[in-house]
């Protein structure tokens, strides 16, 4: 079945959703929210140190305290815990080291787990923390990922703190430079950054008898389940995992974490309903971060800009411990560098570096939005270099339209995009000549006040995944996803999916798809998810990957509902199934459209199952569970025109418009409140967010105060729009929009700032892209070593890592604008 | 300590420790958990409440301080009338939540904005919202859904509603 197969009365339409009913009324079931009969409180204590050896653990006053049930250090669990799994060994001798929910002898970052208390309240769980007298010696942190790496370094782990090298290429490497006319070489730094999604985690484990239902703020309630299993021992069938109302994830609670392994275990110690809640500042430095790598790379091209060759070499910092996916992240980014563009050859090289710092993981984009930051900003380095217009430039190496199927010198094959057709209306809406001719009477006029703009004309792959290319690169899961149709005698429909929601609409875009598939209205559509008793299987939510393929096996489900009802149907008519055809929910006689029977009427035939034909059971409903073959390949031009106050170093959005080719869209509404929400993230990348540490390995952005997420105030407006070019590999036509705008809006809005401060030399700014790193950019190419204005930031002339102090004062600058 | 605060048109007289704070009274005795928490330093905005009819994050008073006052949360924003309050509809309109979870914070906030200035510009709507952080929706339709419930769906239309906008987007669409 193709697209246009499909009636289209849902599908597209700007639905407002279903689940606001309860979000918008406060009848929503957070975790937090839930509260059982005898339920009691844990609360942690953790490492104020980077690295240490724990010396002793005393937990015998807090265990005497008003109101407590028990208090533990590691050693009392170091039998049980088992270590919290990596289920991404990326190369046959990775170095995976134990990894302890609670800390027994060794800790590795600050904010690790060494001890706990569970209390009758939350209250007097965090007043017996207190108690506990932890002693440490501590030892050299490894903060840097180069000198972690130099001789004579302090050793994180006992097999060093390498984890791994991944190589990965294809064509000449050294042909493609050799003689090359144009080479040139950058390092770009991915800062760390701190997910952040609004729901601080929160976990509640409940035990009866031998079994445990856990309720969790989790982005994957089915691979938990598993993951739970294998580490504690306890059988899997005797675990149930609920991922009620969820406050956002994007990629922070894709993990298996200490937190909900120590509720399992506490549940089952103490035969009680165990709860946890995260506070904020908890969470910055538990919560698994993202990013933070650098990136060296070099690119050669002809003299006319085509590009002969692109060579890139990654440390990516791991932190302390690999955690579910953390070698992959990087990985993922292997595919994406050489991105939309042609080469002759390719080399890839990441070595995954062990750091005394939180976990990294995955994060919005996981790995593309690092390697589209890296090739876009190249592009417009090399366009400099060439003297050539950034996007003609881009122009000469795309592959074209009628070029698609393409496969990539990185060896995926896109199925479907069209370059041309986003970036011509980008440039439309943008006003993009407009724009070059204003930049240049600035630059002529030399005002102090200049403009960039900025261009990323990005892809990412995405639709996770073929299990088959997973196994091929040792991921131990597959990518398949899971739907069952189940019809209600009433002619009602319940959807089950194994794709897990928290936030992104499935409620509404699932039944936009069903409404279609069979016939019924939007309203009597009902999606249930998030609950291994009632999902019993499914690969949950991440990578954008649920409508293209939790999607593509609904409409899978839908069919083969279809099918059994086609049977039924002709024994009611009392005709061949050949002789019936579908149309608007019906099956009805070919030519006699009248003699037909509602999916409705079919439903509730198949529930008194009277006459129901030989061989086929009672009851209407089905399963279908659907691997991909290949992953979908959204792409846009994201065009970003900033303001850049050569004076002050402050940056203004000026205007950014964002034209994305996702494929076939379901709701339009949803996709434009992704591409808004993914660009402000990637905003925030640029402008704002890094997860900075002092020279002891303390997190000094542990709170929302010293860690900046833009507000209102602080972003733009974006005009948003889309190009359509169906996807080619799923029957709805669809490619994913979750992350598009997180991989795109980083380098176009860098790409901006830079562009305007060519004229003083400046070739980058580090991300965030604060006004005092612009201000000392500008100053430093003018080769001038003044001091920064008064406005900027004093206390950070100590190091490279924003203050937390000045983060504050730029936010107040901003503010007033 | 003893004190008596209505909640959401009911009156309740309690005994809290002197250190308790408001949102953990009315989450845990008063029953009130639609108001949620998202942070511990007062940033994020997510437990905001109306007291007195002035918007506060209530992880910043105690309840203590809130003795003698009344407090509407987001459970009793629509007054028990059944009908959805303006901003709750105008948020599901414009499309301006997707996780939810800064939605009661953001919209009592934006009820104390709106009954300060009834008639906000952009700017004014950014400004009145910056102590309250979202991490999904990029905040534009949130401010187009404060815009619309201030004004009535006709400015809102001028302003561009998100259901406009993703019509316009999809008028904007090129096949290809």
């Amino acid at each position: 079945m193709t697209a246009t197969d499909l009636p289209a009365a849902e599908v597209g339409r700007a639905r407002a959703r279903k689940e606001d009913a309860r979000l918008i009324t406060g009848q929503t079931n957070w975790t937090d929210n839930i509260t059982l009969p005898g339920m009691v409180h844990v609360s942690f204590v953790r490492s104020p140190h980077a690295h240490a050896r724990i010396a002793s653990v005393d937990v015998s006053a807090a265990r005497g305290a008003a109101g407590v049930f028990a208090a533990y250090s590691g050693a009392d669990f170091a039998a049980e815990q088992g270590s919290l799994p990596c289920a991404w060994p990326v190369t046959p001798d990775i170095v995976i080291p134990e990894h302890p929910s609670m800390a027994v002898d060794t800790v590795r970052y600050a904010g690790e787990i060494v001890a706990c208390v569970v209390a009758r309240d939350r209250y007097a769980a965090a007043d017996a923390l207190e108690l506990i007298d932890v002693t440490y010696e501590p030892l050299e942190p490894v903060l840097d990922m180069e000198q972690a790496l130099a001789d004579g370094a302090v050793q994180l782990h006992a097999a060093g703190n390498k984890s791994f090298t991944w190589p990965f290429g294809n064509g000449d490497i050294d042909a493609a430079f050799r003689d090359a006319p144009v080479v040139i070489e950058r390092t770009y730094r991915q800062q760390r950054l701190i997910p952040s999604a609004m729901e601080p985690r929160a976990v509640v484990c409940a035990p009866v008898a031998d079994e445990y239902t856990m309720w969790t703020s989790t982005q994957i309630p089915h691979v938990l389940r598993v993951m739970l299993a294998l580490v504690t021992g306890i059988p899997e069938h005797k675990l149930r995992v609920i991922a009620p109302d969820v406050g956002g994830g994007f990629g922070s609670k894709l993990q298996v974490t200490a937190e909900e392994v120590l509720a399992l275990l506490l549940a089952r110690k103490l035969g009680r309903p165990v709860k946890w809640t995260e506070t904020r500042s908890e969470g910055n430095v538990a919560v698994h971060h993202g990013r933070d790598q650098i990136q060296r790379v070099r690119i050669a091209a002809d003299a006319d800009g085509r590009i002969r060759g692109l060579d890139v070499d990654l440390l990516a910092d791991m932190g302390a411990y690999l955690m579910l996916v953390t070698p992959g992240v990087p990985l993922l980014g292997a595919f994406m560098f050489n991105a939309i563009y042609k080469m002759d050859a390719y080399r890839f090289n990441c070595t995954g570096v062990f750091t005394s710092k939180t976990p990294t993981d995955a994060y919005r984009g996981a790995g593309r939005p690092e390697a589209t930051y890296a090739i876009e900003h190249l592009m417009d380095d090399l366009a400099a270099e060439l003297g050539m217009d950034p996007l003609a430039l881009r122009e000469r190496n795309w592959i074209k339209h009628e070029e698609f199927p393409f496969t990539t010198i990185a060896g995926l094959t896109y199925d479907s995009g069209n370059y041309e057709a986003a970036t011509e209306t980008a440039k439309e809406l943008f006003g993009y000549d407009a724009l070059r001719a204003e930049q240049a009477e600035r630059n002529a006029a030399g005002s102090p006040v200049r403009l960039g703009i900025g261009i990323s004309t990005f892809t990412e792959m995405c639709g996770l995944a073929p299990s088959r290319v997973l196994g091929s690169l040792a991921y131990a899961a597959g990518g398949w996803e899971h739907a069952s149709i189940r019809m209600l005698p009433t002619g009602k429909v319940e959807v089950v999916t194994g794709s897990s929601a928290h936030g992104q609409g499935h409620e509404t875009a699932w039944s936009q798809i069903v409404a279609d598939q069979l016939g019924v209205p939007f309203e009597d559509v009902r999606v249930l998810h998030g609950d291994t008793a009632i999902s019993h299987k499914g690969m949950d939510t991440y990578g954008s990957r649920s409508l293209v393929v939790g999607g593509t096996a609904i409409v899978n489900a839908c069919d083969k509902v279809r099918q059994k009802a086609r049977v039924i149907a002709a024994a009611m008519l009392e005709v061949s199934p050949d002789d019936l055809e579908w149309s608007d929910g019906r099956w009805a006689v070919r030519g006699d459209p009248d003699q037909g029977k509602s999916i409705g009427e079919i439903a509730f035939a198949a529930f008194a199952a009277h006459g129901l034909p030989d061989g086929v059971e009672p009851s209407l409903d089905s399963d279908a569970t659907y691997d991909p073959d290949n992953f979908s390949f959204p792409h846009g031009t994201h065009l970003c025109a900033a303001e850049v106050d050569t004076e002050t170093g402050q940056v203004r959005i000026r205007s950014y418009v964002a034209v994305d080719d996702v494929g076939v869209v379901v709701n339009p509404l949803i996709v434009e409140g992704q591409v808004h929400g993914g660009i402000a993230q990637g905003v925030a990348q640029a402008l704002y967010e890094e997860a900075a540490y002092d020279s002891s390995g303390n997190l000094v952005t542990a709170s929302l105060a010293d860690y900046l997420i833009p507000s209102a105030a602080d972003l733009p407006s974006f005009t948003t729009a889309r190009t359509t070019t169906p996807s080619t590999l799923n029957p709805l036509g669809v490619k994913g929009v979750g992350e598009a705008g997180t991989i795109a809006s980083t380098p176009a809005v860098v790409n901006a700032i830079v562009d305007a401060l060519r004229p003083f030399g400046v070739a980058d700014v580090p991300m965030p892209c604060t006004p005092e790193r612009v201000w000392r950019a500008i100053q430093e190419a003018r080769g001038a070593a003044t001091a920064p204005p008064a406005a900027a930031t004093p206390a950070s002339a100590s190091g490279p890592g924003p203050n937390p102090d000045a983060q504050d004062d730029s936010r107040e600058d901003r503010s007033a604008r | 300590m003893r004190i008596s605060v209505t909640v959401d048109g009911v009156r309740y007289d309690d005994d809290v420790e002197p250190r308790l704070l408001l949102v953990h009274y009315l989450r845990e005795q008063a029953g009130r958990t639609g108001t949620p928490i998202g942070c511990d330093t007062s940033n994020c905005g997510a437990c905001t409440v109306l007291l007195n009819g002035r918007s506060v994050k209530s992880c910043s008073v105690l309840a203590v301080q809130a003795d003698g006052t009344e407090i509407t949360t987001i459970q009793g924003l629509a007054n028990g009338s059944g009908e959805l309050h303006p901003l709750q509809r105008a948020f599901h309109e414009e499309h301006a939540l997707q996780c939810g979870y800064c939605t009661p914070g953001m919209i009592m906030a934006a009820a104390d904005l709106l009954s300060e200035n009834p008639n906000p510009t952009e700017e004014e709507v950014r400004d009145g919202l910056e102590g309250n952080l979202c991490r999904c929706t990029g905040y534009q339709n949130i401010v187009r859904a404060v815009l619309r419930a201030a004004n009535g769906s006709a400015t809102a239309a001028a302003n561009g509603s998100a259901t406009a906008a993703a019509n316009d987007s999809a008028t904007a669409e090129v096949t290809a």
